[in-house]
């Protein structure tokens, strides 16, 4: 199959247990396979107590399948999922602080910000702050448009992504605490179903 | 139970204790010093030994883990007592051998000021812990232990460290007794078996022409080898094992059919390119047992049995993965397989096996040269041992003449680096191996390189009176890095000519008897004295300078390209 060795865009969904040094244990994974981490997101997730890493990596579906099959290797690990982009929707927030003065005086860049549905955050005498919302390519076109204009300050965070097929972990949670769990929590779907990646 | 107030230090032994670990390995240090006060009083329960390295140490809970099947318990200061466990974590893991090491830690309000003998242990051995944790609350030590204890023997086993800062260990709560765990939400032990790759891996079998099983260490671990025995007897396959799967099948059984890999017998690498199904069952695929693996195994159907569900496809593509517990799945299969003659198969083994012997072998154990041979020795060896010793070996040249040579009755008789390869790992290994069985033989097999790695480890002989043969095989080369430099660097032998002190005055020195020997004449009486002494024994061989292991799959080769000269 040449597509798993092709490198594209994957979401790694891990569902973990609240622990410290969690992160590290799972960053090593990638950095012992000198895996570059495109982005990492930890966050709660929709059941209290229960945290939730998005990692988005570029690499081929045999490395990224070892990867989270070593990922949820880890003992505070309850699940690993892995997606494609069009497995999933996501997002990403950037912030982008421009010159009071360059908005005020110039029409255009209000147009420009209008366009691109950014939002003020905060507004003082001498710098706006706005916010958008989107796809990387999106965030990086406003950034772009209001480089000539004075740009002072740009930052984006990690994407979060929400799994298309996904019905939550509530349920799967349940069997977890089971002593004698289903065969649906014991085994990675992509075990079962090899080829067909994510059947959740 | 009622409540008592207990120290933390005290609660680490009450979980030691109920755990079962007699023995513990262990170097005292300052941030340990609560952990070994309390240890004073409990000292009818608890065997303490004192190693006179932490690697030492770890070694020796190893070896004890490996003979004795229960997991080994080490004990460390923090700072460099903690640093010098990394090592031995390391050969642990990549070896799945069960470990709780306890490390102290400086007082918790210091973590993180580069306090005296403060590091960061924790995050130094994520990589080569199964899990690891530290403890800054002394409530917190059975609840935490019986975690440690409970994840490194089940599943696949490995090595678990858990970090105690000083105050934990000062600090009295209320004890509630010790409760063992065995459910962690967030840890899944063993797969469920799936019956459908039962299914599929039985046609297989039942269906081939040429079946060949490949056993690793699994075996051992899962405490199957009576269940291995049954299936593949009932279809009469061919085995072959890895060389931490050795001596989970005798040596004599008509169906083990020798080593795999690297230095391993020429039979099972070839017909590994020509089998029909291959059956791998507790074993990882390493690369010192593929060789190259775009030349492995193409033409077979191959069955992967492994507890460890990312070792399935992660070096070799599986055709049927069954996951799970080989305890629990070999009798699965072996219900399903039929009952089959396959001598006509085995006679190609045994085909290849003659033209080894004739080849390679035999020169070997029976040398026609003047110089003395590691197989020689090994031969004699099992001769006088009659398969009945546990061979602990360090690593090198001797490490692979004794797994090819040795011979065994029992299961759990072969202690040895296998995945790290760690120089230095025999001498304290043979140690806990010793302690692991202590009614059993124990013979190190170590080279003259690995041993003055750990050669510190006669001083906890000595203090111990542990009755543990060591033979050095001495070739006054760093004798495998030598093989390869003539092999594939034209001889130039940079940095392989180590020399040697003179070994018996140094055991003398420790108090452990010993002979060397450099004359052939010389070496069944020798060996024979060596193994009638009462206590610990040195035995020092000297052997040809320039031999080589041979057959010898080159790096980069495959399986079938195996060399026998």
């Amino acid at each position: 199959m040449e597509t798993n060795t092709e490198k594209q865009e994957y979401t790694i969904t891990v569902y973990t247990e609240n622990q410290v040094g969690l992160l590290n244990r799972i960053a090593i994974i990638f950095s012992r396979r000198k895996i570059n981490v495109e982005s990492l997101n930890t966050s709660p997730s929709e059941i209290d107590g229960i945290h939730r890493f998005t990692i988005v990596v570029m690499e081929s579906h045999d490395i990224v399948l070892k990867v989270v099959r070593q990922i949820e290797k880890q003992v505070e690990v309850l699940k690993a999922y892995f997606n494609t982009n069009d497995e999933i929707v996501w997002q990403e927030l950037a912030l982008y602080k421009v010159l009071s003065e360059e908005i005020t005086e110039k029409v255009k860049v209000e147009r420009l910000l209008r366009e691109y549905g950014a939002r003020a955050v905060a507004i003082r005498k001498d710098f706006i702050v706005f916010e958008t919302t989107g796809h990387r390519e999106e965030t990086n076109k406003l950034m772009k448009a209001l480089e000539p204009f004075g740009l002072v300050e740009f930052v984006r965070s990690a994407r979060v992504a929400i799994i298309k097929e996904s019905s939550g972990f509530h349920e799967k949670l349940k069997d977890f605490e089971k002593r004698e769990p289903s065969e649906e929590v014991i085994e990675n779907e992509y075990l079962g179903k090899r080829e067909a990646v994510f059947t959740m | 139970m009622a409540t008592k107030k207990l120290t933390g230090s005290q609660a680490v032994l009450e979980a030691c204790i109920a755990e079962g670990a007699d023995t513990i390995f262990g170097y005292p240090g300052g941030a340990i010093m609560p952990i070994y006060d309390a240890l004073y009083d409990y000292n009818d329960q608890l065997k303490h030994i004192l190693v006179r390295h932490e690697q030492g140490g770890i070694h020796a809970g190893q070896g004890y883990a490996r003979t004795s099947g229960k997991v080994g318990v080490v004990f460390a200061t923090s700072g460099p007592g903690a640093t010098n466990l990394v090592t031995g974590l390391a050969d642990a893991m990549i070896d799945s051998t069960p470990l709780v090491c306890i490390t102290g830690q400086v007082f918790a309000h210091l973590l993180g000021t580069d306090a005296f003998q403060e590091t960061d242990i924790i995050n130094i051995t994520m990589p080569v812990t199964k899990w690891n944790y530290q403890i800054t609350d002394a409530t917190e030590i059975p609840g935490i232990l019986a975690k440690a204890f409970y994840l490194a023997r089940s599943g696949r086993p490995g090595p678990v460290l858990i970090d105690i800062s000083k105050n934990a260990q000062i600090q009295s709560f209320d004890y509630e007794g010790y409760t063992p765990c065995n459910h962690i939400r967030s840890y899944r032990p063993k797969p469920v078996i799936r019956k459908n790759y039962i299914d599929e891996a039985v046609a297989l079998i039942n269906n081939a022409k040429k079946p060949l099983v490949i056993f690793g260490q699994g075996v051992i671990l899962g405490k199957a080898e009576k269940e291995f025995k049954k299936f593949i007897e009932k279809s009469g396959m061919p085995a072959a094992w890895t060389i931490l799967g050795l001596s989970a099948l005798p040596t004599d059984h008509p169906q083990n059919v020798g080593m795999l890999g690297m230095h391993g017998n020429y039979g099972p690498n070839v017909l590994t390119n020509e089998c029909d199904v291959l059956i791998a069952v507790g074993m990882r695929f390493d690369d010192r047992v593929t060789g190259r693996l775009d030349k492995y195994a193409k033409q077979a159907k191959i069955i992967h049995l492994d507890i460890d569900p990312s070792e399935i496809d992660k070096n070799v593509k599986a055709t049927v993965g069954v996951w799970g517990d080989c305890k629990e799945t070999l009798p699965l299969l072996t219900l399903g397989i039929q009952q089959k003659d396959r001598s006509e198969w085995l006679k190609v083994f045994a085909d290849y096996t003659q033209k080894e012997y004739d080849q390679c072998i035999k020169e070997e154990i029976y040398p026609t040269g003047k110089e003395m041979t590691m197989g020689e020795v090994i031969r004699i060896v099992n001769e006088t041992t009659k398969g009945n010793a546990v061979m602990v070996t360090d690593v090198g040249q001797h490490q692979m003449v004794t797994c090819r040579y040795a011979k065994f009755n029992e299961t759990r008789s072969n202690v040895t680096s296998g995945g790290l390869g760690t120089m230095g790992f025999g001498l304290p290994a043979a140690i806990g191996a010793k302690f692991g069985a202590q009614e059993r033989t124990v013979i190190a097999v170590i080279g003259d390189g690995g041993i003055q790695m750990t050669i510190q480890e006669f001083g906890t002989i000595m203090q111990t009176g542990v009755d543990v043969k060591i033979m050095i095989l001495n070739n006054q080369f760093l004798g495998m890095v030598r093989q390869w430099q003539e092999l594939f660097n034209e001889k130039r032998y940079s940095f392989v000519d180590i020399q040697s002190p003179d070994y018996v005055m140094v055991a003398k020195a420790y108090g452990i008897a010993g002979a060397k020997v450099e004359d052939r004449k010389d070496l069944v009486n020798a060996i024979e004295t060596m193994l009638a002494h009462k206590g610990s024994y040195m035995l020092e061989v000297m052997v040809g300078k320039e031999n080589n292991v041979f057959p010898m799959v080159p790096q980069g080769c495959s399986v079938s390209e195996i060399r026998l000269k």
